[in-house]
């Protein structure tokens, strides 16, 4: 059957594949690696995996685990991650110590809040690992077709895979293993594989299996199969193998042309034979995966300083206490008869105050230990998990299409999305969808095409939006009682009617892609459509140019059933959009045979289809160094034609004298379109005579079958010597269609003051051209390429030639940005990866990172997985702030684990990138949303809440200290035990953790409008050492009113008019009353955002400590003790506890309420600004200021339409100013 | 038509698979889970600020001088006897004096009343420099045993009063029975002796609930150290009020307990002649005793601290609100609705004379604003509700 399964006879592909593939045919005996020494041990014994099972062979299976614990190892791993937190430890000792007569509470309630606060937290571990685990279950448990011996094959799962086992594997599945390639469908023994997952490229690659492998092309062919393999150890390095096949007692040399990578996928191809050589984690790829690191934000990470400050001051305080408590034993204690000072244990003996003293400092770590709050971990956990619960659950970042929500995988970076400085993008898959629409072309000069593409459009309407913004007056009458968008789509002034055709434009764009659009083929021009251009006076030059279209490709036809028509494979998604141009022009390319292709040429005239055939004599095939590819035709009158499309560039340099007759309009429309951002090629051609084509032929095959290094440089040189003295025909633009929303989302970013890089593993040129679609790239930008040049020096002088010549290139560049005097001048960067790979050494990286810094954006192509999560390191580390990365492939994994954030595109390419990641999110647009909004929030309810938390703490464990002066610094606390249990774990714990969940300073449309709300967090104003100071003070000023006021009017005198005075119960309760209603109120303070839920929380906090204290004194008072009836008895009928409780919480606010109001009138923020224009309802009312101030609130940014918008108004003023001098003065606003 | 058939055939795959978890996937609206529950926004308007710093002056002030009022009212006559009633032969060794089982304590001293004192007279004991708030003294105490009879035997907490050196319990045990205040008063007024009742003087849920009826003393004080006073066997614990406000420990090591009330008037200028019996050692660690006398109104006994502290913090209140009001007179910034002004891309001179402080946004007082500013001031006064609902 297999036979029939090949396409043998019908196309050799090979032979299409110039360059690449063809196969010299005598065997490279010096190619064979002697494969001696370490890192060369493998052996792999084909087709007899039992081989493998005993050891040494025993290889590792290919089942594989990213879980970080299992079953065994999870109790003490996780136990030990959980003491690794300092507060963890100190806790842990502290309760090991409450079980001594040391502590000076019950050792109950040391241990419980621990427990709590250790299990929620493993708790949340083994639930994140037992969905890694259910990932790998899913994968491990793919199936695929294995060799079962005597030539039969099974499904098995991925996971039985050993080493040696023969597998087949068919069209569109992911490889399970590292595979050597024995053979494929293609008689040839070629196969086509994408490497997305990889290295993120989305062309295909060809593999090639060895000759002699050739005839295993059937199931049975494998009964009787061995051979023996030889190959390097393990290691990450994708681009490389050296190993040799012995098989019929023969050597045969092995490279990465026969090597099929775990997770790529076959393409084109129905089947390929393989063997396993790398199976599981010793598989290239999972070489190439890091652990995935365990990330803590920049919130967290300063909390530890803050938590080592509240422990050196607990240190200190402790130490006060025991060294007060020492002396005061040994001096005092024996004259105080009444504690029997003679009858001691070793905990207050006067004759051994050093041994009691140390005693007594172990009691004061304890006691004092409410400065360092237990319950801040569990409550920042809980808040966390709650704030992803709102990411997960919100809408607005709920993709439609792909059904996929968005998702907060770790939720303890949330407050990190508020920080982002740098944004690390991949390019395909992220930012495009890898899918591309012809839309314009210019042929002979002229250009056609009028639809524009999503950057005109964006940036039309943005400068319609912002010419209607300056000029206020015309609509804004017509903005009243409508919703700011909505009237600015609907009123009738002149921008609204230009915002109208836009808008008209853009809808009626999106209406055609939904159901009749053509994928791939966006174009709109009625002077080329339906055969009109047969009316056009260039009519030959169209002629030509779409037959270029139709011929010089590598494409395969495959018939459409369902259409009749035909679908494309090709290389590369450009082609595949020029074919389908091709074919709505009416040049359907509809066949090829090895040597000839089939155009059904359709003429409206004539009515039905002509089929041509041309016959291809040779084929120049595309490469990233050639920037061309060319094909030689005969067609039916045996005219030969080279037909040749490349860059532009490269192209014009090839034109005849008098080929360039339309060079100038043409260079000029490809600008044009390169500004819109579109992808541009251009095509020429030139007329060969037969004698010319054959001379040249001849070299051609020569060169061709040449072997050894010169075969390369040979053929370029060959096919250097007929591209030449070229016609220019015209060039065709083409869009890389953008996600959703991408330009306007970078846009936001900029504004909000976030920098973009792009990494990617595409071509420089695409990679120019995405940043130039995403407006990252203007026209008037300054683009500084940093490329390699090409040294033919010797090996070891070409290195640090290279080297020198980088570091060159950048102290030029560094130079350059320095001596720009304009402000308004914007640089890019573009650097390809095999640059960067001496840019990030160590003596030059940091040269490299400031140069970048400079730059308003930065592109970095051609670049390996590696390399990303090397560019993501040297931002992070050398800059010092905070880095998301985003991306979808595999090959963005180690840059997104990399990151201070990693974000992961769930779109329909495979999990890995989501998995790594810390967050997903179905598109690149919610990435605006989950910054601006979400981010902004998270990190000042985090940091609002820390601040807090550490106030209220600080206010507690202060009194318990100064209490402790008093008390001749017996370690005796003024309170009851179970007040001091349930102060952090009931009575203040719910209003901070809705302070940490509810807050809101402004709402997400107001977050979205004012993007420049978001340097808050990047500027960490929220949690700067002043603010967290501040509280600190705010904390000790409070600690210090509760205590004192309250010891000086419960003096010693009477407290109530039945003459009793009061005891340490009644002290201690109404101390901790002031402490409740204090901290209560002070968050009420904090909040600028009340639902139910915080009024319950902070007011219902307050009313449980009241029905806490009644119910508490209720109880036995065998549990109650002193505090039995305390407040129905003793403090309620006494207006002197009310009275402190009233006067001590708003002495303790007072400062931070005049602090707030004086902040808000002098040096108010951004959001006090907001809130109240919003108060005001200034935003309803005067729309036209709301409207003006949005639109000026933003980061001054050198990227993104807005930027490129203003440059475009800076330029055209500046002609205005040249001709009229005096309208540019106006615009001044008098300062008053 | 596909350019790019097996890439578009892998996401039709995909999307057929997802299209029926698709529902289950997206996320339920409420508003609850959207983060747009209504909410209230108030924020510090300057109304706002002004308005509560006068409240609170206005609420602080009186309450004030109330208490301050009330607290001048109390008459409180105190008398610190503990040098006075050593024999000036014993004043060099006042220890060896209160120790000594044969000295003469009793002692007499003679008050004279200030002002009318208003029945009841509370007469109290004031001790300085006594720790009963220390560690080691307060647990020195077990609740259980003086709740019933039934734990007598739970003295585990009161070592090293615990327990007799036979082994049996002492009964109250722990150091604060143990060191029971044992200085006695005996009152007369124009030798017309002055009753001390010393009823209600312990709360009466300590007498109900926490000192049990049908515990008597046992064992008290029967060690070779005897700490303060013996208790009458014959009397249960619930009925031992002095031992009761004994053992509720004060949270300053200077304090007051109440001793018992006189319930008739004391006028001014009376003599009242007091016989103390000076027992208790305060000598060893140089303790003061005080007898206090005191009537008490309803904020308690005599204490002015609470009244200046309202009257502080009332006047500050005051002060600040006063300030805001003339910085918004002198400098009425605040009512202008702030233009925030990001460096106009016309023209850059007007972002240098801008104040640098706020880095993004700023306010400025240009001429076509301050039509608006009296909108904003009329605004800000007309509104009464605070909360805002934005949809």
């Amino acid at each position: 059957m297999s036979e029939t399964d090949r396409i043998s006879g019908k196309l050799r592909w090979s032979k299409l594949y110039t360059f690449s593939c063809l196969r010299p045919n005598v065997l490279e005996t010096d190619g064979l690696h002697s494969l001696q020494g370490p890192g060369f041990s493998r052996v792999v014994y084909c087709n007899q995996p039992r081989v493998h099972r005993k050891k040494p062979l025993k290889y590792p299976s290919n089942y594989i685990s990213t879980t970080k614990y299992n079953i065994i190892t999870f109790l003490p791993k996780a136990i030990f991650e959980q003491f690794r937190r300092v507060a963890n430890l100190y806790f842990l000792m502290a309760a090991i110590l409450s079980l001594t007569p040391v502590a000076p509470f019950s050792a109950v309630s040391m241990i419980a809040p621990l427990a709590f606060v250790v299990g929620l937290s493993m708790a949340k571990e083994a639930l994140e690992d037992w969905r890694r685990f259910m990932q790998d279950m899913k994968v491990n448990s793919r199936k695929v077709s294995i060799h079962k011996g005597d030539g039969t094959f099974g499904y098995k799962p991925w996971q039985k895979i050993r080493v040696g086992d023969v597998v087949k594997v068919e069209k569109d599945q992911f490889f399970p293993a590292d595979l050597l390639l024995l053979s494929s469908s293609y008689d040839d023994g070629i196969c086509y594989v994408e490497t997305m997952n990889l290295d993120g490229e989305t062309n295909l690659k060809v593999k090639r299996s060895l000759e002699v492998t050739l005839p295993l092309d059937g199931d049975v062919a494998f009964k009787d199969f061995t051979g023996k393999i030889r190959c390097e150890d393990p290691n990450p390095n994708l681009y490389t193998f050296v190993g040799n096949l012995e098989y019929d007692r023969q050597v045969y040399a092995l490279d990465t042309n026969q090597i099929l990578l775990r997770d790529s996928k076959l393409r084109n191809t129905a089947y390929v034979y393989g063997v396993v050589i790398f199976t599981g984690h010793d598989s290239k790829v999972m070489q190439n995966s890091t652990k995935s690191p365990s990330k803590r934000s920049t919130i967290e990470r300063k909390m530890d300083y803050i938590i080592y400050f509240l422990f050196t001051l607990l240190v200190l305080i402790s130490l006060i206490s025991s060294i007060g408590f020492a002396v005061k034993t040994k001096f005092e204690m024996p004259e105080w008869w009444y504690l029997q000072p003679q009858n001691t244990t070793d905990l207050y003996d006067p004759t051994r105050p050093g041994l009691s003293g140390i005693f007594h400092l172990v009691t004061a770590l304890i006691l004092y230990g409410y400065l360092i709050p237990i319950s801040l971990y569990v409550s920042i956990e809980v808040v966390k998990v709650l704030q992803a619960t709102f990411i997960n659950q919100d809408l607005h970042m709920y993709d439609e299409e792909t059904g996929n929500p968005a998702q907060a995988r770790t939720s303890n970076l949330n407050e990190e999305l508020g920080q982002v400085d740098t944004i690390l993008s991949d390019k395909t898959g992220t930012l495009t969808c890898n899918q591309m629409d012809f839309l314009k072309c210019s042929i002979a000069g002229v250009s056609y095409g009028v639809g524009s593409s999503e950057v005109e459009i964006a940036a039309k309407k943005q400068m319609a939006f912002d010419l209607s913004g300056h000029n206020s007056e015309i609509y804004s009458a017509s903005m009243q009682n409508s919703r700011a968008q909505d009237s600015l789509e609907n009123s009738g002034s002149d921008f609204g009617k230009s915002e109208i055709e836009l808008e008209t434009v853009i809808t009626s764009k999106d209406e055609k892609y939904q159901k009749p659009m053509i994928k791939g083929f966006s174009f709109v021009d009625r002077r080329l459509m339906d055969g009109n251009w047969l009316k056009d006076p260039n009519v030959d030059a169209i002629l030509l140019f779409f037959r270029i279209l139709a011929l010089c490709h590598t494409a395969i036809p495959e018939p459409n059933e369902e259409t009749g028509s035909f679908n494309y494979e090709a290389e590369s998604p450009d082609e595949g959009a020029f074919l389908v141009a091709a074919r709505e022009f009416g040049f359907e390319f509809c066949g090829r045979t090895q040597t000839k292709v089939f155009i059904r040429e359709r003429y409206p005239s004539s009515g039905h289809p002509v089929e041509r055939e041309f016959k291809i004599l040779s084929l120049l095939d595309f490469s990233s160094k050639r920037k061309r590819m060319s094909v030689i035709v005969q067609d039916e009158g045996g005219q030969i034609l080279l037909l040749c499309k490349g860059a532009d560039s490269i192209i014009f340099d090839r034109l005849s004298k008098n080929g360039r007759m339309h060079e100038e309009s043409t260079s000029r429309h490809l600008n044009e379109y390169a500004e819109a951002g579109l992808r541009t090629l251009a095509f020429a051609y030139r007329k060969l005579e037969e004698s010319e084509y054959s001379v040249w032929n001849s070299e051609f095959i020569k060169a061709k079958t040449t072997i050894g290094p010169d075969r390369e440089a040979m053929l370029e040189h060959v096919s250097d010597m007929i591209e030449k003295d070229l016609i220019l025909v015209g060039a065709t633009a083409v869009e890389d269609k953008l996600q959703k929303g991408v330009p306007q989302c970078i846009d936001k970013l900029a504004q909000a003051g976030l920098k973009i890089w792009v990494l990617t593993g595409d071509k420089m040129e695409t990679a120019i051209n995405i940043g130039f679609s995403c407006s990252l790239l203007r026209q008037g930008m300054k683009q500084i390429c940093i490329t390699t040049v090409n040294t033919d020096l010797l090996a070891q002088d070409a290195k640090k030639a290279v080297k020198e010549n980088v570091l060159m290139q950048l102290t030029n560049a560094s130079q350059m940005i320095n001596l720009e005097k304009d402000p308004h001048a914007a640089f890019a960067l573009v650097i390809d990866g095999k640059t960067l790979s001496y840019a990030l050494e160590e003596d030059m990286k940091h040269q490299f990172l400031s140069l970048a810094v400079n730059c308003a954006s930065v592109i970095c192509c051609r670049v390996s997985p590696k390399q990303k999560a090397m560019v993501t390191r040297l931002v992070k580390e050398g800059s010092g702030k905070t880095t998301l990365a985003i991306g979808d492939g595999a090959n963005d994994v180690g840059m997104i684990q990399e990151a201070d954030i990693g974000v992961g595109i769930s779109g329909v390419e495979g999990m890995q990138a989501v998995m790594a990641s810390d967050f997903s999110i179905a598109q690149f647009r919610f990435l605006e949303r989950l910054l601006v909004v979400h981010g902004h929030w998270c990190y000042k309810r985090i940091a609002q809440m820390i601040c807090y938390f550490f106030y209220k703490n600080i206010v507690f464990g202060l009194t318990l200290f100064y209490f402790e002066a008093y008390t001749g610094f017996s370690g005796q606390s003024v309170y009851d035990d179970w007040f001091m249990l349930l102060f952090n774990v009931i009575l203040t714990s719910l209003p901070v953790i809705s302070l940490g969940v509810f807050e809101q300073d402004v709402s997400s449309e107001v977050c979205l409008q004012f993007p420049a709300l978001y340097q808050q967090g990047q500027r960490n104003m929220f949690f700067d050492w002043y603010r967290i100071f501040g509280w600190m003070a705010n904390g000790l000023y409070s600690s210090l009113i509760i205590f004192f006021f309250n010891l000086n009017i419960f003096y010693d005198q009477a407290f109530r008019s039945e003459g009793q005075t009061a005891d340490m119960a009644a002290v201690g309760a109404t101390m901790f009353t002031c402490i409740i209603w204090a901290v209560n109120f002070q968050i009420a303070f904090t909040m600028s955002h009340f639902t139910w839920i915080q009024h319950l929380f902070v007011w219902g906090s307050i009313c449980t400590w009241y029905i806490f204290l009644l119910l508490y004194g209720m109880s036995s008072p065998i549990i109650s003790r002193n505090a039995f009836q305390i407040l129905v008895e003793a403090l309620a009928p006494a207006p002197i506890y009310w009275l402190v409780t009233l006067l001590v919480t708003i002495a303790c606010n007072v400062p931070y309420l005049a602090y707030l109001s004086f902040q808000r009138s002098f040096n108010p923020m951004d959001h006090h600004i907001i809130q109240e224009i919003k108060y005001y309802k200034k935003d309803v009312e005067d729309q036209h200021m709301w409207k003006r101030e949005c639109s000026k609130a933003r980061q001054e940014t050198k990227i993104g339409f807005t930027a490129r918008v203003d440059a475009k108004i800076r330029q055209l003023r500046g002609k205005l100013q040249k001709k009229y001098p005096s309208l540019g003065v106006q615009n001044v606003i008098p300062p008053s | 038509m596909n350019p790019k058939g097996a890439s578009s055939s892998g996401t039709d795959g995909a999307t057929d698979s997802s299209a029926p978890r698709r529902n289950s996937k997206k996320p339920k609206y409420s508003r609850f889970t959207q983060q747009e529950l209504p909410a209230c926004k108030p924020i510090l308007t300057p109304g706002w600020v002004i308005t509560t710093f006068i409240f609170i002056g206005i609420v602080f002030i009186p309450i004030g001088l109330a208490s301050l009022f009330a607290s001048e009212r109390v008459v409180e006559i105190v008398d610190r006897y503990d040098k006075h009633c050593v024999p000036t032969n014993y004043s060099k060794s006042m220890l060896a004096y209160i120790q000594s089982g044969e000295t003469n304590k009793t002692c007499t001293r003679s008050l004279i009343v200030p002002k009318h004192m208003k029945s009841p007279v509370y007469v109290y004991y004031q001790l300085d420099n006594f720790y009963q708030n220390h560690r080691r003294y307060v647990k020195s105490r077990s609740d259980k045993q003086l709740r019933s009879k039934a734990s007598e035997k739970d003295t585990s907490s009161c070592s090293p009063e615990g327990t007799i050196s036979n082994g049996s319990a002492i009964v109250p045990c722990g150091l604060i029975a143990w060191s029971l205040f044992n200085d006695t008063y005996g009152f007369s007024v124009k030798n017309k002796v002055l009753d001390v009742s010393k009823k209600n003087i312990a709360w009466k849920s300590d007498q109900d609930h926490k000192f049990g009826s049908d515990v008597y003393p046992k064992n008290f004080q029967s060690g070779s150290l005897i700490g303060g006073a013996k208790l009458n066997a014959s009397i249960p614990l619930s009925e031992q009020v002095d031992l009761i406000v004994w053992m509720r420990t004060a949270a300053l090591p200077t304090f007051r307990k109440l001793y018992g009330k006189i319930e008739v008037d004391l006028e001014a200028n009376e003599k009242i002649t007091v016989v103390i019996q000076n027992n208790y050692n305060t000598y060893s660690f140089g303790g003061k005793k005080k007898l206090v006398l005191s009537t008490t109104s309803w904020i308690g006994g005599k204490n002015d601290f609470l009244g200046i502290a309202y009257l502080t913090v009332g006047g500050l209140c005051l002060f600040l609100a006063i300030c805001f009001i003339l910085v918004y007179v002198i400098k009425p910034r605040w009512e202008i609705l702030p233009e925030i002004c990001l460096q106009p891309t016309d023209d850059d001179s007007v972002t240098a004379l801008l104040p640098q402080k706020w880095p993004l946004l700023y306010y400025s007082t240009t001429a076509e604003n301050l039509g608006e500013k009296k909108d904003g001031l009329v605004l800000s006064r007309e509104i009464s509700g605070r909360s805002i609902e934005i949809d």
